[in-house]
């Protein structure tokens, strides 16, 4: 279920397909991706699609966040969605990497990662969402 | 030295107040220890044997007096007053309290210090040459290179859940002093047609599996470091292997697609990355550059008195060559005869610190060996340096030789460990305490792990011990043949292991081969790569 989401676009309803099945009857707009899959087979589609969904099994299982980037950098502007075993301590990442909506398994307390959110105000890497590095700050 | 500026403060006071909340969650019990260990790992807090132990950072093993003394206040406040400087530059404490922890930490940052990204399956700090600005051999001074890799990797929020630990060590001269080729990536600055540029070695790590990182990339220009980097890591963390943490590390990707499949891979990536604007302006690299200027040297080049024998013996041991003509570069034992290697006590930190403020241009270095570096001493106060040191019992003159022993801190504090490697390293120094027969052995790098992990980097000494478990007896294997220097080469075990007494029995049997078949000025490794493994092992099993 999807808990926090930072889009107002509305929320596609139709149930997200696996990668496999989307590239062959190409037809839908929601794909999920396993931490295996490889987030570029979707580069030629992505004009079509209004909601990825990215699967966390384990939070420890990092390869997640390299696939929202590739797809922000590739110019995704869909919904991206974490889901799975997504705690507190990572929807800062996340929101970096480019997710705007997250689906955890366990419930998370909305004060928790309001408070995870702005705990940071300066950053030092480019990455995907609008935050300009410290570097860029210091020589303009 | 680097100075924060309010960005950099900013960030590392954010820090310390989300490790505050998470703490007092903690202790508040909403959040189980199996929730807690993830936060608390990413901070450098470890569960070990019988108390939390708590790693902070020094970034390339620089820091000041100011800082250093904050470490010795930090010893007498929340520890047992003294603190454990490790294979990564970095400094252990082994008794803190999770209540206080916070406010350790906060106190840390009021020097510049902390530590982010000291454990956990992210990149951790970046090491670099503790000669780095002192050596006359380097092509420029490395730690720029690595600051600006240390606000990269801060938090990135790509690699914060890698497969597993991701360590970067930059240098900047042909010889090794950072074991450089034995870390996931090891870079060293070269100069091409003047421009300087780092050669990128990726796959190197010891643990399980010990590998040698071959060259990846001749050369990468300043302003393409950080995507380059970005490309290695972006691959690694795609495609690295989850499936079992002992394969996991970079070095068994490398391994498994080849060196060629994993560079021609990161080129591809690089040349996207390239395209995303994420590398600073060389200004960037510039304005940190500002911040290592070389000190005000003025001294003139006096040569020191020798008259005092133990002085000299220290000279000729602990003292190296520095780049400007009137100075040195004092090296600190932190090996005294049946100490712990790497221990020091709070009055020992702020005595090393009164060093550097007083005769060093406020600067100090921990090295990968768990010793320390004033790195800039004028020749006329070596001898005034020598007998402060000498008073505060830091004066051992054996950098290098066969007492100079990195240990890991083994059973005695890590829950990881199969056995003992401190009384190991003691009984060893001991053994060979004498100073003149220490001096005739030579250089001679002995590394004892308490554990296949190999922190204690028994891989890369010349003389390598290996604690392991055999049906709960703790035993030892040895291996030769190892260096993390620039003739870089991973042990080979020798045979059958040994229990404690025998270990020391067989190093000292080791040595006596050495004696009777070195040539000229050989080392004990050049001996060993010369003739080969059979007469040690004949003296030693025969």
């Amino acid at each position: 279920m999807v808990e926090f989401r930072y889009r107002t676009d509305e929320v596609t309803e139709q149930p997200s397909v696996t990668l496999d099945a989307f590239l062959d009857q190409s037809n839908a707009t929601a794909v999920r991706l396993e931490p295996d899959d490889d987030a570029r087979a979707l580069i030629p589609f992505l004009d079509r699609l209004t909601l990825i969904e990215v699967a966390f099994p384990k939070y420890r299982d990092g390869r997640g966040y390299s696939s929202a980037r590739i797809l922000r950098e590739a110019g995704y502007t869909g919904e991206l969605r974490a889901q799975g075993d997504v705690l507190v301590d990572q929807i800062a990442f996340m929101r970096r990497c480019g997710f705007d909506s997250f689906a955890p398994e366990a419930s998370l307390n909305p004060e928790a990662v309001a408070r995870a959110l702005s705990t940071y105000d300066q950053f030092y890497q480019k990455a995907a969402d609008s935050a300009v590095p410290v570097w860029k700050l210091r020589h303009g | 030295m680097y100075k924060y500026d309010h960005f950099d403060q900013s960030i590392v006071d954010a820090r310390v107040a989300e490790f505050r909340d998470q703490v007092n969650r903690r202790i508040a019990g909403e959040i189980t220890e199996d929730q807690f260990k993830p936060l608390r790992l990413m901070n450098g807090l470890y569960l070990q044997l019988h108390a939390y132990m708590l790693r902070v950072a020094i970034p390339y093993g620089t820091l000041d007096s100011r800082q250093m003394r904050m470490l010795a206040h930090i010893a007498r406040k929340y520890d047992r007053d003294y603190g454990h400087f490790t294979t990564r530059q970095n400094i252990q404490y082994n008794w803190i309290k999770l209540e206080e922890c916070a406010d350790l930490l906060e106190e840390l940052a009021t020097v510049e210090m902390h530590a982010i990204q000291t454990s956990g399956n992210c990149i951790r700090n970046i090491s670099s040459d503790q000669y780095a600005g002192a050596a006359a051999d380097e092509v420029a001074d490395p730690r720029p290179w690595a600051e600006l890799l240390r606000q990269w990797s801060t938090f990135h929020p790509e690699f914060s859940y890698l497969p597993r630990k991701f360590k970067i060590a930059v240098i900047a001269s042909p010889e090794d002093r950072a074991a450089m080729r034995l870390h996931d990536i090891g870079l060293e600055l070269v100069r091409q047609n003047g421009e300087l540029g780092a050669r990128v070695f990726v796959g190197g790590g010891m643990g399980r599996t010990p590998m040698i990182a071959p060259e990846i990339n001749p050369f990468v220009k300043a302003d393409d470091l950080l995507s380059y980097i970005e490309a290695c890591l972006r691959v690694y963390n795609r495609y690295g292997r989850r499936d079992n943490i002992y394969k996991a590390r970079i070095k068994i990707l490398v391994h498994e697609i080849g060196e060629d499949e994993y560079r021609r891979q990161v080129a591809e990536e690089f040349a996207h990355v390239k395209t995303l604007g994420i590398d600073p302006p060389l200004a960037e690299l510039e304005r940190i550059s500002a911040f290592f200027a070389p000190p005000a040297f003025d001294a003139a080049d006096v040569e020191p008195d020798r008259s005092d024998p133990d002085f000299a013996v220290w000279l000729d041991q602990n003292v190296k060559p520095h780049k400007q003509a009137g100075y040195a570069i004092v090296n600190i034992s932190l090996k005294p005869i049946g100490g712990i290697p790497g221990d020091a006590t709070s009055a020992q930190i702020d005595m090393m610190a009164d060093l550097a403020e007083q005769y060093g241009f406020d600067e100090l270095r921990v090295t990968h060996a768990q010793n320390i570096v004033l790195p800039h001493v004028a020749k006329r106060d070596l001898h005034a340096v020598w007998q402060a040191l000498r008073e505060a019992d830091l004066a051992h003159a054996n950098l290098d030789l066969i007492s100079d022993i990195i240990a890991c801190p083994g059973l005695d504090y890590c829950s990881l460990a199969n056995a003992r490697s401190i009384p190991v390293a003691q009984k060893i120094a001991t053994r060979f305490a004498d100073m003149d027969r220490q001096r005739d052995l030579g250089e001679l790098k002995l590394k004892i792990s308490g554990c296949i992990n190999a922190c204690g980097h028994h891989h890369a000494g010349h003389i390598g011990i290996l604690g392991v478990d055999r049906k709960g007896v703790e035993n030892y294997q040895l291996t030769f043949g190892g260096s993390g220097a620039e003739d870089v080469s991973i042990g080979k075990i020798i045979g059958p292991g040994f229990d404690e007494d025998g270990v020391v029995d067989a190093v000292e049997k080791a040595t006596e081969v050495y004696k009777t078949l070195r040539e000229g000025d050989e080392r004990f490794i050049d001996t060993y790569r010369r003739v080969g493994l059979e007469p040690f092992k004949e003296a030693i099993y025969g």
